[in-house]
C-alpha cells in the first residue's frame, strides 16, 4: 500500500510539473523564436534550416529511436521533390498543398518497397542495402525523362495556397513551412512517446528480446520505416516549393551522409538533436560557401564526421543532456 | 558477320570482356572489404577513396618521382596499405568496442576529406596514365579483339584474389585471422597478438584496394570522384554475395560484372541499375546472400 501510495504522489507531482517543466519553456521559447525568425533573418535561408531539419527529425527517427542506420535517406527526399515538382510545374493551376501532399505520398510508397526490402538485414547490411536502392532511384532519376536529367526542374511554380496565400512572398511561404515543421515535428514527438515509440525502442535495445516477447518487430520497423521516409519526402516536398527546384543534388548519396552528420552532430536520439545539428551544417554551408574556404566544405564536414564519431558521440544536445542529468544527481547528493 | 540473338558475336564478346574487367575489379574491392569485414566487422567506407587513392599516387609517382607501372603496382600497395594502418591504429582501434556503425560513419567522414581533398587539388575532370609499353597492342583472336592490357588486369587480379584466398583459407596465418574473428580473447590468450593483427588485416584490405587502384589507372580516367561511385556497386555485390566467404566475395563480383556486360548489350538503359536490381532479387529470394550463412 506504502508503495502505491509513493507511486500515486509521484504521479501526482509529475502530472503537476508537467505543465510547467523547463522543456516545455524551452519548446515555448523556440516556437516564438521560429515566428519571430523571418524579421530578423533572411527567410530563405531559415526555410533551408527548417527543410533539413524536417529531413534530419525523419531520419533520426529511424536511427535514435529505431537503432536501424538509412544510408539511403535521399531517395525519400529527392522522391518528395521531384513529384512535387513535376506537378506544380506541369499543371500551373495545381494547389501547392495538393502537390506536397503528392510528394509525400511518393515517398510513402517508395518507403513501403524499401523497407520491406530492408528491413530483412540487419545493422551494416541494412546500411547498405539502403544505399544501394538509394543509388538505384540515382539512376532512375537521371534517366527518367519527366526530371530532365542533370540539369533537374527549375522555376517550379509556388503558387497560392488554398487560392488566398500568396507563397511567391518569403515571409507567407516562411510561415507555412514553419507550420508543416511545427506539425511534423509534433507527430514525431507524439509516436517517439506514444506506445508504439516505446516497442521501437525496445527493438532498439535488444531485438531478440522483444520478439520473444510477442511483438512482430519487422512490422514495427517497417511502420517506422515508411513513416520515416513519407516525413523525409515532405522534406523534399516542401524544399521544392522554397527553392522552386528539385535536383540531382537531392538524390546524390553524399545528401545520405549529410542528414547522417546533422544527426549525429546534434545528438541522436534526441529529439531537438537533429534541429540543431542541421541548423549548425546548414549554417556552415552558407558561412563557408561566402569565404575562401568554399571549396574545402565537404573536406570540412568529413573532418567534423571523423572528430563526433571518435569523441562525442551523444552530439550536443545529447552531451548537454548528460552533463543536466550529472549535475542534477549531484543535487540529490 | 556471325550474330546472336541479332548482336554481332565481335560486340557481344567485346562487352563480355569489359564486363568481366569490371567483374575483376568488383571481386578485388568486394574481397578487401570481407577481409577487414572479417576481423574488425568493419564496413570499410573509406575503400573507394583507398582506390582512387591508388590510382593517384600511380599517376603522381609517375609524374614526379618517375615510378614505372611495375614499381609502383608494388610500391603503391605498401605504401597507401602503410597509411590504411596508421588509420587503424590511430582511428579505428579507439572505436572498435562500439556498435560496427560508427566504423561506418567514421570511415565515410575520411571518405569525405580524402575526396574533398584531392578533388581541390586536382580538379574533379580526371587524368589519364599511359598503358605501359610492354603491355599495349593486343591479340586478334578469331571471334574478338583483345587489348593486351585488359588480359593481363583479368590474370593479374584474378592471381592477386586467389592468391589472398590462398593465404586466408589455407595457410597458419590465415587460420590465425578465422579463428581471431571467432573469439578474438580465446586466440589472444594463446599468445597471438590480436591487435597487430587487425592492423595488418586493415593493411592488406587497403592494400588490396590500391592495388586495384594501379590496375585501374590505365584503363579508366584517374580522378578523385572514380572510387565512391565504384564502391556503391561494390556495396550491392557484398550484399548479393553475402559477407561470409572469401570465394563468394570473388565470384560473385566477376559474376555481376559479366551480367553488366550482357545487360548493356541487350538494355543498354538498365546496365547501371542492373546489379541493384539483382540485389532486390537476392535480397527477396536469400536474405542472407548468395554465399552468406543466415547470421
Amino acid at each position: 500500500m506504502a508503495v502505491l501510495q509513493q507511486d500515486h504522489q509521484a504521479a501526482r507531482a509529475g502530472s503537476a510539473s508537467r505543465r510547467i517543466t523547463p522543456l516545455g519553456v524551452l519548446y515555448l521559447v523556440l516556437f516564438l523564436l521560429g515566428l519571430l525568425a523571418p524579421w530578423v533573418a533572411y527567410p530563405v535561408f531559415l526555410m533551408k534550416i527548417l527543410c533539413f531539419a524536417l529531413f534530419a527529425s525523419a531520419f533520426n527517427l529511424l536511427l535514435g529511436f529505431v537503432g536501424l542506420l538509412s544510408f539511403g535517406h535521399a531517395a525519400f527526399l529527392a522522391t518528395g521533390a521531384y513529384i512535387t515538382g513535376f506537378l506544380l510545374a506541369e499543371y500551373p493551376g495545381l494547389s501547392p498543398a495538393l502537390g506536397i501532399v503528392a510528394g509525400t505520398l511518393g515517398a510513402v510508397v517508395l518507403g513501403t518497397l524499401f523497407g520491406a526490402l530492408a528491413i530483412r538485414r540487419q545493422g551494416i547490411y541494412f546500411a547498405m542495402i539502403t544505399l544501394a536502392l538509394a543509388q538505384m532511384m540515382f539512376f532512375f532519376f537521371i534517366q527518367a525523362p519527366f526530371t530532365h536529367g542533370e540539369d533537374g526542374l527549375h522555376g517550379v511554380p509556388r503558387g497560392e495556397l488554398f487560392g488566398v496565400f500568396d507563397l511567391a512572398d518569403n515571409h507567407t511561404l516562411y510561415y507555412v513551412v514553419f507550420a508543416i515543421f511545427v506539425a511534423a515535428f509534433a507527430l514525431i514527438r507524439r509516436v517517439v512517446h506514444s506506445p508504439f515509440g516505446q516497442v521501437l525502442k525496445a527493438i532498439r535495445e535488444n531485438e531478440p528480446r522483444a520478439i520473444s516477447l510477442g511483438y512482430h518487430t519487422d512490422a514495427y520497423k517497417l511502420v517506422a520505416f515508411v513513416l520515416s521516409a513519407g516525413l523525409a519526402g515532405l522534406a523534399g516536398a516542401t524544399k521544392t516549393l522554397v527553392f522552386q527546384l528539385a535536383s540531382l543534388g537531392d538524390a546524390s548519396w553524399h545528401m545520405s551522409g549529410e542528414v547522417i552528420l546533422m544527426t549525429l552532430l546534434g545528438g541522436v536520439g534526441t529529439l531537438l538533436g537533429p534541429l540543431v545539428g542541421s541548423g549548425l551544417v546548414i549554417g556552415l554551408q552558407h558561412q563557408l560557401a561566402q569565404s575562401a574556404l568554399g571549396d574545402w566544405v565537404s573536406v570540412i564536414l568529413g573532418a567534423i564526421f571523423v572528430v563526433c564519431v571518435l569523441s562525442f558521440r551523444s552530439g550536443i544536445i545529447g552531451e548537454c543532456q548528460r552533463w543536466i542529468a550529472r549535475r542534477q544527481q549531484r543535487e540529490e547528493k | 558477320m556471325t550474330m546472336i540473338l541479332g548482336i554481332p558475336l565481335m560486340v557481344l564478346f567485346g562487352q563480355l570482356m569489359l564486363g568481366l574487367i569490371n567483374g575483376a575489379f568488383y571481386a578485388l574491392l568486394s574481397l578487401g572489404l570481407a577481409v577487414i569485414f572479417g576481423l574488425l566487422r568493419i564496413i570499410n567506407f573509406a575503400h573507394g577513396a583507398q582506390y582512387m587513392l591508388g590510382a593517384f599516387a600511380a599517376l603522381l609517382g609517375a609524374q614526379y618521382l618517375g615510378l614505372n607501372y611495375w614499381a609502383a603496382l608494388i610500391v603503391v600497395p605498401l605504401v597507401v596499405g602503410a597509411l590504411g594502418i596508421v588509420v587503424e591504429r590511430f582511428l579505428l582501434r579507439r572505436i572498435q568496442h562500439l556498435d560496427h556503425l560508427y566504423g561506418l560513419l567514421l570511415t565515410f567522414g575520411l571518405a569525405l576529406i580524402l575526396e574533398g581533398t584531392l578533388v581541390n587539388l586536382f580538379g574533379v575532370s580526371g587524368s589519364s596514365y599511359p598503358i605501359p609499353e610492354a603491355l599495349s597492342g593486343g591479340f586478334k583472336l578469331s571471334f574478338m579483339f583483345l587489348p593486351t592490357y585488359r588480359a593481363w588486369v583479368l590474370v593479374a587480379a584474378l592471381v592477386v584474389c586467389f592468391g589472398v584466398w590462398f593465404l586466408i583459407e589455407r595457410t597458419r596465418l590465415g587460420a590465425y585471422l578465422r579463428a581471431g574473428t571467432e573469439n578474438p580473447e580465446l586466440v589472444q590468450a594463446f599468445g597471438i597478438n590480436v591487435p597487430l593483427m587487425v592492423s595488418l588485416t586493415y593493411g592488406l584490405g587497403v592494400a588490396l584496394a590500391a592495388f586495384a587502384g594501379v590496375l585501374a589507372a590505365p584503363l579508366y580516367p584517374v580522378s578523385p570522384t572514380m572510387g565512391s561511385s565504384l564502391l556503391i556497386v561494390v556495396f550491392a555485390v557484398v550484399v548479393i554475395g553475402g559477407m561470409g566467404s572469401i570465394l563468394g566475395a570473388i565470384l560473385t563480383g566477376l559474376a555481376m560484372g559479366l551480367i553488366e556486360g550482357l545487360t548493356k548489350v541487350f538494355y543498354p538503359e538498365a546496365a547501371n541499375t542492373v546489379i541493384f536490381v539483382v540485389m532486390v532479387m537476392v535480397l527477396m529470394l536469400r536474405p542472407a546472400g548468395l554465399f552468406g550463412k543466415e547470421a
